[in-house]
């Protein structure tokens, strides 16, 4: 077992952090305060194929593992949660999908600009009466001739007025499973702009406040009958698998927030001073320190382990990274929130300001903790395949 | 065209320096960047090669550890890269280091030869037109501005007060300057593919028409009687402020320092 980055991992690394520093950590503040989606940082990404890392290159991709991808996230997200959800939300829970169950057409006519960043990406499963109970949706969708119309409203959706392709899920009828009658559900591909698809309201949000969180409205929104994503009522599996991507994509995002504020910490405790001495020199802030550090590095190792199950899979459909995901994320989730809060402790009365970064910080990890399965679902997850 | 970018592994300036017992610098030991004005210098052979179209070969002397500098290099869009390294190249100064790259480069056809003005380590900005000068071509130093007509180049030279607007027929050398343009990002397919490619490397053997006693640091006329770190100070940091906003600015700084 070596846990030593290729060369081409540090090399990565070394581009994602200088991009961070220098073009998302200014605006990380600004972006946070005035609730405003960094368009021109999400221009230069896709300048530089951030937004289709893991996107084979026969589709506008540039045909990286899922580690160089989890690593952009985390390295975006020490900077700026914001940024860093943006990138996930477009890669893990749009470009995949179609990606993986997309015909060859909708792969040319959608994925390939998804890559290139020339459009941006959105996944739209919540509603308001169906969030962890993903079987509880509403919307539904009925293929009229040559047409689906959908009817019905998703919620909390990431990148909501900002994206340009929508993987939307639908109830498309009933099927008999172990004799009850479920509900079935399809995906489909739905484009910005379609007559009947509309925008509600914006969410105004704890964390992660520059990404648009929108409500998405379906009204008869006609949509093509050949975009219909993967086969019609296995919406549910592509839903789950889904997610299983996405969740190493907030895993990347928790991590690389809890990174932040630990490094952040660092410098500040070096500096702060308290009874004559500098604040790092006292045990207790070694104590937390080393707490701190441990279980980032912990939760880091997981998130990349997650990813190098998920780069199996590519050559290996028959692995499930499920599980992996789930531990990946419930942790590092966890530690995000532990130690942006253990962060702002030990800045004190500054760290409840909102110049100081960790503020920020804290207020974006606790999302992690929610979205893309919580992390009690996580739990079920894990357990679930604990007592199989 | 063909257009060969001589570039080189710094010291990053934000990490420590550490010195050989002989004063020269202890390049193994060190964290290390592409010198700011040869990645300017690459930079614009990659616009001519967007531009007019061109096969951009990066060639750098150095430890082997220099083949990462030049992977950077082809992430960023370098079709092809050189290493010249051998003990015997090493504690080279500008002579015997523009001997060594004349000699590399002799074996390479170009149309442009791109070197940085200077190096952050050595300062000297000998080395280009001193590969000039062994090449027998012209040179331009200085560049800020560069452009192609027919077989010539015609380039703005960077003058204290003014510029020169000079035109050399290819082929010739150009020393840029960091502020000629903003280097582009590596992407992260780039990257990949980067390290994939084979890398040349070249000894003392490969190198044309030099002579031993031009090379390393036996070939060196330039010797170093000591060398030092300069005691560090903070960067400081510049603002052009009015005077009302400068005085808050300056309280709120203290303020987060905890001065006051």
């Amino acid at each position: 077992m070596d846990f030593t980055l290729s060369k081409e991992h540090e090399m990565a690394r070394a581009l994602f952090k200088e991009f961070a520093e220098k073009e998302v950590k200014p605006l990380a503040q600004e972006v946070d305060e005035t609730e405003t989606f960094p368009r021109e940082t999400v221009e230069k990404m896709a300048k530089l194929g951030f937004l289709g890392i893991p996107v084979p290159k026969e589709y506008g991709g540039q045909g990286c593992d899922p580690l160089t991808y989890v690593m952009c996230v985390e390295e975006l997200s020490k900077v700026c949660g914001t940024t860093g959800v943006i990138v996930s939300a477009h890669t893990s829970l749009c470009c995949d999908p179609i990606l993986t169950y997309g015909t060859d057409e909708q792969k040319q006519k959608y994925l390939i600009p998804l890559a290139k960043g020339e459009k941006l990406g959105a996944f739209g499963l919540t509603e308001p009466g169906a969030g962890t109970d993903a079987q509880g949706q509403q919307t539904k969708a009925v293929l009229d001739g040559d047409e689906w119309v959908l009817n019905g409203s998703k919620c909390f959706i990431t990148n909501g007025k900002e994206a340009d392709v929508y993987v939307i899920f639908a109830i498309t009828g009933t099927v008999e499973k172990r004799g009850r009658m479920q509900k079935e559900i399809s995906a489909f591909i739905v484009e910005k702009g379609t007559p009947g698809f509309t925008f509600g309201t914006k969410e105004k949000k704890m964390g992660i406040r520059g990404s648009s969180t929108y409500e998405l409205i379906f009204t008869d929104c006609r949509i093509p009958r050949e975009n219909l994503l993967g086969q019609q009522g296995k919406g549910f599996n592509i839903a789950m698998h889904t997610l299983d991507g996405g969740r190493i994509g907030i895993a990347a995002q928790a991590l690389g927030l809890a990174e932040g504020a630990l490094e952040t910490t660092i410098a500040y405790v070096k500096e702060r001073k308290q009874f004559g001495r500098t604040i790092g020199a006292f045990q207790n802030t070694q104590f937390q320190l080393a707490d701190m550090a441990t279980k980032v590095e912990a939760a880091q190792l997981l998130v990349y382990k997650a990813a190098m199950k998920k780069a199996e899979y590519a050559s290996n459909p028959k692995i499930s990274y499920s599980v992996e995901a789930a531990k990946a994320k419930l942790y590092a989730a966890e530690v995000a929130m532990e130690v942006t809060t253990k962060a702002v402790q030990l800045h004190g009365g500054y760290g409840y300001i909102r110049e100081y970064d960790v503020e920020r910080m804290m207020r974006d990890a606790k999302i992690t903790e929610i979205y893309e399965g919580t992390s009690e679902v996580q739990r079920m997850v894990i357990s679930g395949a604990l007592l199989k | 065209m063909k257009i060969v970018v001589c570039i080189k592994q710094v010291p990053d300036t934000k990490g420590g320096v550490k010195f050989n017992p002989d004063g020269t610098l202890d390049r193994g030991a060190m964290l290390t960047i592409m010198n700011p004005d040869d990645k300017a210098g690459l930079e614009a052979a990659l616009r001519l090669k967007d531009q007019y179209g061109a096969e951009v070969t990066v060639v750098t002397m150095g430890l082997p550890k220099a083949e990462e500098v030049l992977r950077e290099a082809m992430a960023m869009g370098a079709d092809k890269g050189v290493l010249v390294t051998d003990r015997v190249l090493g504690g080279a100064d500008t002579w015997a280091t523009s001997t060594t790259l004349a000699g590399a480069i002799r074996n390479l056809e170009y149309d442009l030869i791109i070197t940085g003005r200077q190096a952050i380590d050595g300062d000297t900005a000998q080395v280009g037109p001193q590969i000039s000068e062994h090449l027998n071509i012209p040179v331009i130093s200085y560049a800020q501005n560069i452009k192609i007509e027919g077989d010539s180049v015609i380039v703005e030279r960077q003058y204290e007060d003014r510029y020169h607007v000079l035109k050399a027929k290819m082929p010739c050398l150009i020393t840029a300057l960091s502020e000629l343009n903003e280097p582009r990002y590596m992407t992260p397919g780039g990257i990949f593919d980067a390290y994939k490619q084979e890398i040349t490397v070249w000894g003392r053997a490969d190198l044309k028409d030099v002579d031993d006693s031009n090379l390393g640091l036996k070939g060196s006329p330039t010797k170093i009687a000591k060398a030092s770190d300069k005691v560090r100070k903070g960067a400081g940091e510049k603002v052009t402020l009015d005077p009302d906003e400068s005085v808050s600015y300056i309280v709120d700084k203290l303020k987060v320092k905890h001065v006051i």
